[in-house]
């Protein structure tokens, strides 16, 4: 019996890293051709390069302008992600401590906006925020918190559940403000849901392209936006276009190694809740 | 907190604002936007029309392709992705020692965007797919993403490829709450694995089924990114999805107002999803 069971879990294990290979193997092809001259790619597809070739990467670093390009989608993404944090957690704070009748339709009109695709409220939108001059990085903000709210305000909402009034009533009797009972007491105790809420933003914001590409001008362009323009221009040199696309990958790779756990669990809860 | 309180509103403002101004709003006023005929040119003004947009959209052949190019393509992922996401979890949380590798390994594609993939396959499938067509002469291989049915293939594999991690890390999640002493009666009475996976683990698990299925549902209805930087849409708007042809409607042909009363249709149906998602969540909920 128990040799029957190390057979199977052999076999399994062989099973799981054939997969993992084949899960691997675009990035491995994205990796391979990016180091290889234009000659080697058409000759030999699937090899490793003969001898690395740097400078489809060079090119492509300056043709993303990528310093500048990363540090608008830094710029963007965490701005948006610090007020969306925030912002959610005061609003959620409020209607979950009064429990009246124009909390609960605030609280479903946050909940119902979840229903409602991008595509529908998008021209409208862009006509809105052009007559307003804010088609531009900080309008570009003010969109996502308006449209990360609805989700963040829900988990919010559903962890405060989990917090006893009584807390917010001995911050009363010791002469706390609202204010101070928000900060001091309630916001440090939401940290766990707060970390999901962040996570589950930054996924969508730092990869969003169809907004951006309505919203940014040029010099303002997010990764993704700049590799579409790129890779337009580009289409038929495919090892510069590979290199690109690598260099827009590694930040993505490293915060997912540095925040794994967080990121697992934090993915986890958003859809489970 | 009273609602007479300046400090509830104080709290909410901030939000409320932005949701209004980015999501209401516009929402609503893009309903009257589907009842007009407009350029987009910001000079002229929308002129109602009724029920027109909507009349066209009946007879309109690139509309009635997306949406039947769309369903198609949700019902085959659907499927594809909770089969593979399923399987992907078995294997993670079973015994074995490259569990976490494998999990994170699978989750990964997850976290690149949508047109990123979509660049990174269309190599794939332009390239590599040639080559290996060559060298192992299987003519199959050949001009990928050249054909409806190749384009609509290249778009599955590469969801799948994506999303497949993400429904897993749903299923673990429920798998990891399965009671050890469960699965160890099961041993004890002689249940053969796959008499334990129908009768044990799929029935504990069938709350993430629900989860998941409307999860990828509603995904693959308004995916966007894949479909631009895999297939354009093409060949000639053949692989063309939903959200595609309501931005080309709007942005390349500068008819507003049709593509409007298509992004209201389309509102309706991911609305119609989602809320029955919440009916047979919140019925789910009462059973247990």
């Amino acid at each position: 019996m128990k040799k029957k069971k190390t057979t199977g879990r052999i076999v399994l294990e062989v099973i799981g890293i054939l997969l993992a290979l084949l899960w691997l193997s675009p990035f491995y092809i994205m990796l391979v051709n990016a180091f290889k001259t234009k000659r080697e790619m058409f000759e030999n597809t699937l090899a490793p390069p003969s001898e690395p070739v740097f400078q489809n990467f060079i090119q492509a670093f300056q043709e993303l302008d990528f310093l500048r390009t990363f540090f608008n989608s830094f710029l963007i993404t965490s701005l948006s992600i610090v007020c969306i944090v925030f912002f959610s957690a005061m609003a959620a704070y409020a209607l979950s401590r009064n429990k009246s009748k124009v909390s609960g339709i605030i609280f479903f009109l946050f909940v119902a906006s979840m229903l409602i695709p991008f595509q529908s409220v998008m021209i409208p939108l862009v006509k809105m925020f052009s007559e307003l001059q804010s088609l531009n990085k900080w309008g570009l903000i003010f969109m996502y918190i308006g449209f990360g709210s609805g989700l963040s305000l829900f988990l919010y909402h559903g962890a405060l559940k989990n917090i006893p009034i009584s807390l917010d009533e001995a911050a009363k009797i010791d002469g706390a403000t609202k204010w101070q009972t928000f900060w001091h007491v309630i916001f440090p105790l939401l940290r766990p849901i707060g970390i999901t809420v962040a996570i589950l933003n930054v996924i969508w914001i730092w990869n969003d392209f169809l907004l951006p590409s309505l919203v940014l001008g040029q010099g303002d362009e997010t990764i993704p936006l700049k590799l579409f323009l790129f890779f337009g221009q580009y289409t038929k040199q495919w090892t510069l276009a590979l290199a690109g696309l690598t260099i827009s990958i590694i930040p993505v790779i490293i915060g997912y190694f540095i925040a794994q756990k967080h990121i697992i669990k934090g993915v986890s809860d958003g859809a489970v809740k | 907190m009273k609602t007479k309180n300046i400090m509830y509103w104080v709290f909410i403002a901030p939000v409320l604002a932005a949701l209004l101004i980015v999501v209401v709003v516009p929402f609503v006023w893009g309903i009257y936007y589907s009842l007009t005929e407009w350029s987009g040119d910001m000079a002229q003004t929308p002129v109602f029309t009724g029920f027109q947009n909507y009349q066209s959209l009946l007879s309109d052949p690139t509309f009635l392709n997306a949406l039947w190019f769309t369903f198609k393509y949700a019902i085959v992922t659907v499927i594809i992705i909770n089969v593979v996401g399923f399987s992907l979890a078995l294997i993670v949380t079973s015994y074995i020692k490259s569990k976490d590798f494998l999990r994170t390994i699978f989750f990964m594609p997850n976290l690149i965007g949508g047109l990123i993939l979509g660049f990174v396959w269309q190599f794939i499938f332009t390239n590599i797919f040639n080559a290996l067509g060559d060298a192992l002469g299987v003519e199959m291989l050949q001009g990928w993403l050249a054909t409806p049915a190749t384009g609509f293939w290249g778009l599955v594999i590469l969801h799948v490829w994506q999303m497949a991690g993400y429904i897993m890390i749903i299923y673990i999640a429920y798998l990891q709450s399965i009671p050890d002493e469960l699965l160890e009666a099961a041993d004890m009475d002689g249940a053969s694995y796959a008499q334990k996976l129908k009768n044990v683990i799929m029935p504990l698990v069938a709350p993430a089924f629900t989860v998941s299925m409307f999860l990828t549902l509603s995904g693959a209805f308004k995916i966007y990114d894949q479909n631009l930087s895999l297939t354009g849409g093409g060949p000639g708007g053949s692989t063309k999805m939903i959200a595609m042809d309501i931005v080309d409607t709007a942005f390349a042909m500068n008819t507003m107002g049709l593509a409007q009363a298509k992004a209201v249709v389309f509102f309706i149906i991911v609305a119609i999803l989602s809320l029955t998602q919440v009916y047979y969540n919140k019925k789910k909920e009462v059973e247990l």
